[in-house]
This record gives C-alpha cells, structure tokens and sequence, in this order.
C-alpha cells in the first residue's frame, strides 16, 4: 500500500511518458476552464433569488416586506433581485462579500435569527451593516441601475430634484444616506443620522 | 279581521323593500344586481410638491408629495426626517408646527406629541380623481359676505 502511494506521488513528479505536452497544456487549459466555470456557476446559483430566499428567515421577513415596495412591482417592469442590491458586481469585492455573508449562513445554522422576533432584534446590527458598505462604496449597487449622470431633474418631482441637485450633486451626500428603508422594512432609527 | 289587521304591516314591508331597492340602486348607478360594475380606474396620488390653500385656519393642511412606503410605526417615523425641527434646513420640508408639540395639558414638549405622531390621522395626500360629490363648503368670508345681506 505504502509503495503504492509512493509510486504514484513519484510519478506526479515525473516528465510524462504517455501524454504528450501538447495534450497536457490543452487539457490542463480545458479542466481548468471547466473548474473556474463550474465554480462561477455555483457562485452564480448562490446569487439567483431562490437561493436567497431558500431559507425561511429570509422569505418570511425581508422577501415578503419587498414585495410591497417599488422594487418588486413598478410601470417599467423592472424588477430589483437581492442580488442587485447586495452582493457587487466586480469580482474581487463578490469574493469578499460571500465570505462575509458566510456568516449569515453561519447564523443561519445556529439559528440566531430563526424567528421573526429574534430576526427584529438583530435587524438594527444587520441593518447598519449594510448602510455602512452601501456608505463606503458609494451606494454602488444602486448606481447599477440609477446612474447619476442620467437623471432628468426636469422629470423629477420638486422635493426629489431639489435634493437631488444640491447634496447628491456636490458629493455631499450618496444615496444611502437619504433613502434608507426603500426595500425593507426600518428597525428602530433612533441615533440614526438623518432621522 | 285577521286578513286587516296583516294588511298593513305587508303594505309597510313592502314599501320598505321597495325603498330599499332604491337606495340600492342609486349606489350602483344603472346597474342590474347580477351584473359585476365596470371600476373605475385607479386615481394618482397629487405629487406637484405644491402647498395647497387652507379652508381655515385650523384645517390640517393636505399633503402635496406622495408617500407611498413611508414609514411610520413604533420603529421610525418617516415624516418626521424632514418635518422635524432639526431636518427642516436639509429637507426644506416645513416645520411641524408648534401645536404638535403640546400635549393634552397644552404644555409645550421638547418632541412631537404621542398625540400628533400618527400624522394621516390628520394629514392625507390628494388624488386626481374627480370629486365624487358636490361640495358645499363655503369659505368664511363667504359666509360672511351672505350673512351681511
Ligand atoms: C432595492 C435594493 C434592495 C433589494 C432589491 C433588496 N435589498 Fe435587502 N437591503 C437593502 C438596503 C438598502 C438595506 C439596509 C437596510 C435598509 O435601509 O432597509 C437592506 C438590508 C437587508 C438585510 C438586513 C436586515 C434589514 O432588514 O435591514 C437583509 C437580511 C436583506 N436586506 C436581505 C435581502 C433579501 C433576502 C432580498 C431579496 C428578497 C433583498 N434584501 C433585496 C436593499 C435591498
Ligand atoms: C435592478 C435595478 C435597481 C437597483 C439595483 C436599484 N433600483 Fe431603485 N428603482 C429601480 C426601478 C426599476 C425603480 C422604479 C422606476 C419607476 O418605474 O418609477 C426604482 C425606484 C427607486 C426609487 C423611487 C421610489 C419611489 O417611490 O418613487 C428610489 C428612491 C430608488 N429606486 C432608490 C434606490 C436605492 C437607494 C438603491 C440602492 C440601495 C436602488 N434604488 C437600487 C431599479 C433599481
Ligand atoms: C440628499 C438626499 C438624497 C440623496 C443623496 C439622494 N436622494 Fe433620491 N430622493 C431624495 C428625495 C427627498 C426624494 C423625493 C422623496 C421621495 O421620493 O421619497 C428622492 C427621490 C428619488 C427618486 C424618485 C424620483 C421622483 O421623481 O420622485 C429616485 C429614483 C431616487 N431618489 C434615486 C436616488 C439615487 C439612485 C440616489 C443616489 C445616486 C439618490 N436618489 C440620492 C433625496 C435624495
Ligand atoms: C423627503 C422629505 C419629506 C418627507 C419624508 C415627508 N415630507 Fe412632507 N413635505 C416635504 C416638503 C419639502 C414639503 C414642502 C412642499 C413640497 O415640496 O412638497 C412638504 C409638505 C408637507 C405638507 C404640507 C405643509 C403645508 O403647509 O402645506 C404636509 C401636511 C406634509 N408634508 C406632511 C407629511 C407627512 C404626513 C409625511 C409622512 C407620511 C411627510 N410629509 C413626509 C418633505 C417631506
Ligand atoms: C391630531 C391631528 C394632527 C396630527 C396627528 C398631525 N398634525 Fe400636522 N397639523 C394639524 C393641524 C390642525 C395643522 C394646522 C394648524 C396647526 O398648525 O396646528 C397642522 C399643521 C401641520 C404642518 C404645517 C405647519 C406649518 O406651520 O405650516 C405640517 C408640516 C404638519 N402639520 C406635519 C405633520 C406631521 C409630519 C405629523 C406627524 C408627525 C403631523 N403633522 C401630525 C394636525 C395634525
């Protein structure tokens, strides 16, 4: 047994005598490309709107309040999944953003949020989590689909436009800052700036 | 004699069924009972961002913006991040006034009264649909104006 294990790991070490290099480079290319695909694959079905919403506390809490809100049903038709707004599109930060979110899976296991009213009294803490990423990066997810530059103040309504041309304008302030609670529903807000 | 004496109560049965049917009808304009009414369709909420006249000096005045999903529960209240006396300069929303701080006793309070927290209770937005009724409300110079002659 031992020999043979030995046999195989000096072979690993070994040139080749059976596969040609041509094999070996192209191959290698191929079970490669397979493996980054299959991976981005999973990472693509850990994004869909079923995974997120695959676990109860998610449906039942932050799913069933999005339904009410402009993000789930408007005249365009556009239709705001989870994954738009929480997790970013650029590689490395979604890297990032899934180890993080593995401790909500992690939570998830040890049930720290398996019933709504433990979820409302973490809500505050998970809230401010994401206002403080949205906050650092500028609001970037919502920017995906709002971009700044392409906003006709004229079609806008007063308040919006007023606001919208001062301290959004200015750098002053991101979208974060002015329109929290446009998906879910707001934990208890006090000593929030702002409100 | 038995006969007369249940004449009366049919002939008031039947007046009030026909009444009835009446009344009825003229909440379901010309429309047979077994037919399902034609909706009218949904009305838009006023969003001009325009501060709309006061019938009186005490009316709660109308809302001009729409405030579909703001929140206002135990949690927050939504409103007041910008009608309140800190927000009023970043949001130019006006101030609540100085009668949504007094409580029952008419003290002046630091925050909004438990009483004025509520604010649709008072304050509605405005749609554009047309009135549903004639409006008979006359404008205290206008009742003035009429009580002079
Ligand atoms: C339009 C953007 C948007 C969409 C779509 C969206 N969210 Fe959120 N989510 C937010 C924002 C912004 C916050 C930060 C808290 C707040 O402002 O309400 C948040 C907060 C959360 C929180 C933290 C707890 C809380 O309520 O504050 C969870 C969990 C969450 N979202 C899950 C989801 C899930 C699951 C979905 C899909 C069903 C989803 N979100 C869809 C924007 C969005
Ligand atoms: C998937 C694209 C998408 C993303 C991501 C997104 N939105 Fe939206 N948002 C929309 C659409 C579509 C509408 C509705 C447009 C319409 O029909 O008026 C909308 C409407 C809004 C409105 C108007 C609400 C109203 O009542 O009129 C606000 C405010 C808003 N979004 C803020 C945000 C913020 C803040 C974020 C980031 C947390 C965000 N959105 C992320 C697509 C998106
Ligand atoms: C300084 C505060 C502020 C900032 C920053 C801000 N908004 Fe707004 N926004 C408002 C106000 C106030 C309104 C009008 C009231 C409302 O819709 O609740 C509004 C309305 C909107 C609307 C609806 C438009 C309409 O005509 O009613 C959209 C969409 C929107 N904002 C998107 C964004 C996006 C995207 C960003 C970031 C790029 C952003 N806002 C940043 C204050 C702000
Ligand atoms: C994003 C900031 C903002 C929020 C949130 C907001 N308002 Fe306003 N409100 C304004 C502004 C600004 C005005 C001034 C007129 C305009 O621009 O629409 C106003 C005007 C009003 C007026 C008319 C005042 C007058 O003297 O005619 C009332 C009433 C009112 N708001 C009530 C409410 C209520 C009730 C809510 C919550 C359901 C609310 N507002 C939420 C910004 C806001
Ligand atoms: C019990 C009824 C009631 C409730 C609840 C109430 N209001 Fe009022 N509000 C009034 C009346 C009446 C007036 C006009 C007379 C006055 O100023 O007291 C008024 C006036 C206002 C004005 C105009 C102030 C000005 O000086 O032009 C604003 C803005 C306003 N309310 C906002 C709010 C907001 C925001 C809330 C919720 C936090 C609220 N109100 C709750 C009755 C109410």
């Amino acid at each position: 047994m031992w020999n043979k294990i030995k046999h195989y790991w000096q072979l690993l070490w070994h040139p080749s005598i059976h596969f040609s290099l041509g094999f070996l480079t192209i191959g290698g290319f191929i079970a490669g490309i397979i493996f980054w695909g299959g991976f981005n694959t999973a990472m693509e079905f850990t994004n869909t709107e079923t995974f997120c919403i695959g676990c109860h506390e998610m449906r039942d809490n932050v799913y069933n309040e999005l339904q009410n809100t402009i993000h789930f049903s408007n005249r365009s038709g556009v239709r705001a999944k989870c994954s738009d707004c929480h997790v970013p599109h650029d590689w490395t930060d979604k890297i990032a953003r899934k180890m993080q979110a593995s401790k909500e899976v992690w939570g998830k296991l040890f049930g720290t949020i398996n019933t709504r009213e433990k979820f409302l009294n973490k809500r505050r803490e998970l809230a401010e989590h994401e206002w403080a990423r949205l906050k650092a990066n500028d609001s970037l997810e919502c920017r995906n689909c709002h971009n700044f530059d392409y906003m006709d103040f004229t079609a806008q309504s007063q308040r919006a436009a007023q606001q919208h041309s001062t301290a959004l304008a200015s750098g002053e302030k991101t979208c974060i800052d002015c329109h929290k609670g446009i998906a879910h529903e707001l934990p208890d807000m006090s000593g929030v700036e702002g409100w | 004699m038995n006969k007369k004496r249940l004449l009366f109560p049919a002939l008031l049965l039947i007046a009030i069924a026909v009444f009835a049917e009446e009344s009825i009808t003229t909440l379901r304009p010309n429309q047979a009972i077994t037919e399902e009414a034609e909706p009218p369709s949904m009305a838009n909420v006023v969003n001009t961002d325009i501060r709309q006249e006061r019938n009186y000096p005490m009316q709660p005045p109308v809302i001009p913006h729409k405030i579909r999903n703001y929140q206002v529960d135990l949690n927050t209240n939504k409103c007041m991040s910008c009608h309140s006396r800190e927000r009023t300069q970043a949001s130019q929303a006006p101030m609540v006034s100085v009668t949504h701080f007094m409580d029952r006793d008419g003290n002046f309070r630091a925050e909004i009264s438990p009483r004025r927290y509520f604010c649709l209770q008072c304050h509605v937005t405005q749609t554009d649909s047309p009135p549903m009724g004639k409006n008979q409300f006359k404008d205290m110079y206008e009742v003035i104006e009429t009580n002079k002659n």
